[in-house]
């Protein structure tokens, strides 16, 4: 049932051989080893596992890998910052409002307000809630999300 | 990866013959350049782990290491422990490293619960820095041939006048500081500080955003098993077939399959074929059994109906006026809440040369150990826990539950890490909820004064806390093997049931009866334990009282209340929302309390707009207003981050969150059947910190909890003249 799969992460090829069927998400985490996306319903309910695909979030959860192959763009929150390891403006404002406690729903967030801003670089506040919507945070640092997507995109 | 070793020669106590420290000033009152005095007693944590060693270590390179026995679940203890001991050391903030909770590492602090890691764990660290301080300047004075008074810390170094100095490694030669601290002890004069009582940003969400290996979820170690655990429909099901050749046909990539009775732990090499057989087992397992559920009456019906044990948990004054002359009655109902941590519980284990390693997200690895030791019948002293930040917690989550899951698979594949994975059902099916409460309230006003002079709350709850505290009994999977161990029927009232159910307010008669009753579900604590229902049933109360009396929220709050700090923080929030302008069918409501009626005292307003009738009644939550004292404070954007998320958190509790059951099962399994706040519903937060540095710190990370929620329902009943008396606010309670 394996096969070679070749999935372009981060700016890099890597030829895997796997289950074709087998979520994004498990591979991303236990093939390559990557932190960013996590695992939080397998659901595409909470979008704890959100990666870009191009320039658009997407829970990685329930998407078949084999899907993704065929140079689709993948970057998770380890693909965002420049080589030089200066964080992505999004990144920089989370760290600069202290918009986590736990974090574990920081990818989501993170990775949805980049995906937000390539679209629509000056969102008001309501495009800015739609555009998280699809992330939960239990912690409930919402409202400091909110200003940190302000932040980054200079509104 | 992270790996254990035995304490090295660097803890062994060299520097006793110095003997104990005491070292006593003089101190002319309490002016800002005068030394603050430590509290009359030490903190309990420090008082169970007397020794400096067990607090704080000076590595070679002349960084000081902190212990603590609390673990991060998103408080930002981490920061603070290290703001205090730079603090008290006068070094480089970046120069102090903290390690958490880990068994035979750390002092063992028990729960990191309870909003206590300030008061416990900060405090702690704070005294055996400052013992630490006494004890370097008295080693340089000796080498310097001069008076401690005479030398000054900095940058990690004891300096002389005379500019020659001694770094902190050098004065111990390798040793450590292994003298009790005792009091009296100075600490520094705080108006001299750098960290403490400053915004000293997280260090670790930079951490997170790069998705640096942080959780327990990011552990991966060389041929480490995934797992998955296959649980009952029901509660107490009993496993009645199970097919494993057929799974292992239907999923090659099984590795093993565990079965002990009715517990199954489902091993594969590859994560996702574990989540297979996961699947597969849901649809192929056959079960008995299992605890049939009242679903046939309302909860609230059916606590009152349980056989009850009493006890009158406060009789201040005689309140029999109230059986011929109560003012109001009114009963109200919190309905079981999710802890809802978005990563579902997840722990590693390994067993190896007749050890059990774990690396876990609980909140106690000290007894987590010893109740994983009685679980696996093995010494405590072959148990290793080590605290891993998870997904923040909220409470006892599955976080132990899970970790016993590992513990037990490892010992079916010695010398493997097993990495156990609760699924989201797993999760929202199976974690002890926060229990469902009732109550009946009545109060007497006095017609001519307005004042309230009786006041009665009862209460029906089962407890808020089980959790393992040692033993194996509470530990899920204990309760479904072969040979069962099952938790004892326990009239605890301890556990937090009447947390905040006498009132802070100074009524001349009071009495609590509490009714510990045992409900259909599996429960334990949940952020601010029973104080969230019985906050908001007495604020709510107090609402009701002052608008039946034709009487100001804020002044009727204000007349009963003695304490002036109590009175601050409501008038604070009052001031905040002095110029707010309400459209129709928008709300103010206030409530306040303080948590545990003895740490941070919090007052909430919140502005709620409801849809018209014929539009659904829905209540949007405009904006939450807050003003908090938590005395001395530490970090004030930890503190506010805290306080905003107990507001927001709180208020998707109050109008969103009830777990539903049928005769079977829980059926709220997924979040689309349990609804948190998502980013529309979320309101905007303020919060104003009153800052009390001379005063001791309170904990404060539970404190907006049941103050939100009254606020909510006050603001509502203001909105649209609906009282809504049993939560979830759910608008189908708002229609006529």
């Amino acid at each position: 049932m394996d096969a070679n799969l070749t999935l372009l992460v981060n700016g890099k090829q890597h030829t895997l051989r796997l289950d074709p069927a087998t979520p994004l998400l498990y591979v991303l985490r236990n093939d390559l080893a990557l932190n960013g996306p996590k695992f939080g319903c397998g659901l595409q309910q909470c979008g704890a596992c959100m990666v870009l695909l191009d320039d658009v979030a997407w829970p990685s959860c329930q998407l078949p890998v084999h899907q993704v192959t065929g140079g689709v763009a993948i970057t998770t929150l380890e693909g965002l910052a420049a080589p030089d390891g200066t964080l992505h403006p999004v990144q920089a404002a989370f760290v600069q409002e202290q918009a986590a406690q736990c974090g574990y729903c920081l990818n989501g967030m993170v990775i949805s307000a980049v995906s937000l801003l390539r679209q629509y670089p000056k969102p008001d506040e309501a495009a800015i809630r739609n555009g998280l919507f699809r992330v939960l945070c239990r912690c409930s640092v919402q409202a400091r999300a909110i200003k940190a997507v302000q932040r980054a995109a200079g509104v | 990866m992270s790996h254990h070793s035995a304490p090295t020669a660097s803890r062994r106590d060299f520097l006793k013959g110095v003997g104990c420290l005491t070292v006593g000033f003089v101190m002319f009152g309490a002016g800002p350049l005068a030394a603050a005095s430590a509290g009359p007693e030490l903190p309990g944590s420090l008082q169970d782990n007397p020794r400096i060693n067990a607090w704080l270590e000076v590595l070679a390179d002349g960084r000081v290491r902190v212990l603590t026995g609390k673990i991060e679940i998103g408080q930002g203890i981490r920061t603070a422990v290290a703001q205090i001991a730079a603090e008290e050391l006068d070094m480089p903030l970046e120069r102090v490293e903290v390690v958490l909770a880990e068994t035979g590492r750390t002092p063992d602090e028990r729960y990191t619960a309870g909003s206590a890691s300030i008061e416990q764990s900060a405090m702690s660290v704070r005294y055996a820095a400052a013992a630490a301080r006494q004890k370097l300047l008295i080693l340089a004075a000796a080498q310097f041939r001069t008076t401690p008074g005479r030398l000054t810390l900095r940058d990690g170094a004891v300096h002389a006048s005379s500019g020659r100095q001694l770094s902190f490694a050098q004065l111990l030669g390798g040793q450590q500081l292994t003298d009790e601290v005792r009091l009296p002890l100075p600490l520094k004069p705080k108006a001299n500080y750098r960290y403490v009582g400053r915004s000293i940003p997280r260090d670790d969400i930079e951490r997170m955003v790069r998705a640096e290996s942080y959780y327990v979820q990011d552990l991966r170690f060389p041929g480490m098993v995934h797992a998955r655990i296959l649980r009952p429909p029901s509660y107490e099901g009993r496993l009645a077939s199970f097919d494993t050749k057929a799974l292992q046909k239907a999923v090659p990539g099984v590795l093993q399959v565990v079965i002990d009775g009715s517990f199954v732990g489902l091993l594969a090499e590859r994560e996702y074929d574990a989540k297979l057989a996961q699947d597969y087992g849901r649809l192929h397992a056959r079960w008995s059994g299992g605890r049939k559920l009242p679903a046939d009456k309302p909860l609230a019906e059916h606590l009152r109906s349980l056989p009850a044990v009493e006890k009158r948990t406060t009789d201040k004054g005689n309140v029999d006026a109230l059986a011929t002359d109560a003012t109001l009655r009114a009963s109200y109902f919190k309905p079981y809440l999710m802890h809802g941590s978005i990563g579902p519980s997840c722990a590693v284990a390994l067993f190896a040369k007749d050890t059990l390693h774990v690396w876990t997200h609980s909140q106690g690895v000290y007894p987590l150990r010893d109740s994983l030791a009685k679980l696996l019948k093995i010494n405590p002293d072959n148990v290793h826990v080590k605290g891993v930040p998870g997904s923040g917690c909220y409470g006892h989550n599955g976080a132990d539950d899970v970790a016993a899951d590992a513990a037990l698979l490892a010992r079916a594949v010695p010398g493997r890490h097993v990495r156990v994975q609760w699924s989201r059902e797993d999760e929202h099916a199976w974690e002890p909820y926060g229990s469902a409460m009732l109550f009946d309230m009545a109060a007497r006003l006095d017609p001519k004064t307005g004042q309230i002079t009786h006041w009665q709350h009862e209460l029906w709850s089962d407890t808020h806390s089980t959790r393992p505290a040692g033993s194996p009994e509470k530990l899920l999977a204990a309760q479904y093997l072969a040979e069962p161990l099952l938790p004892k029927p326990e009239d605890d009232f301890s556990g937090g049931i009447y947390r905040n159910s006498e009132p802070y307010y100074d009524f001349p008669a009071v009495r609590v009866d509490t009714h510990y009753v045992q409900g259909p579900l599996r429960v334990s604590a949940l952020r601010s334990l029973g104080a969230f229902g019985n906050v908001f049933a007495l604020e709510c109360f107090m609402e009701e009282l002052a608008v039946k009396s034709g009487q100001d929220p804020y002044e009727f709050r204000l007349r009963h209340l003695t304490d002036e700090r109590a009175k601050a923080v409501i008038r604070k929030v009052r001031d905040m929302v002095r110029t707010e302008k309400l459209a129709p069918r928008e709300g103010l409501g206030v409530a306040f309390a303080r948590y545990k009626n003895k740490a941070a005292y919090c007052a909430v307003v919140a502005k709620v707009a409801i849809a018209p009738e014929e539009d659904g009644a829905t209540v949007r939550v405009r904006k939450i207003w807050s003003a908090i004292d938590a005395g001395e404070v530490i970090n004030p954007d930890g503190l506010r981050n805290q306080t905003e998320g107990g507001l927001i958190q709180a208020a998707s509790w109050t109008l969103n969150e009830e777990v539903l059951f049928n005769a079977q099962q829980v059926t709220t399994r997924q979040w689309e059947q349990y609804p948190i706040f998502r980013f529309d519903e979320v309101p905007l937060v303020e919060v104003a910190v009153l800052d009390r540095p001379t005063e001791l710190p309170l904990g404060a990370g539970e404190a907006a909890q049941g103050p939100t929620a009254a606020a909510l329902a006050n603001a509502v009943f203001h909105a649209c003249g609906k009282r809504v008396r049993q939560l979830p606010i759910r608008p189908e309670k708002l229609l006529a």
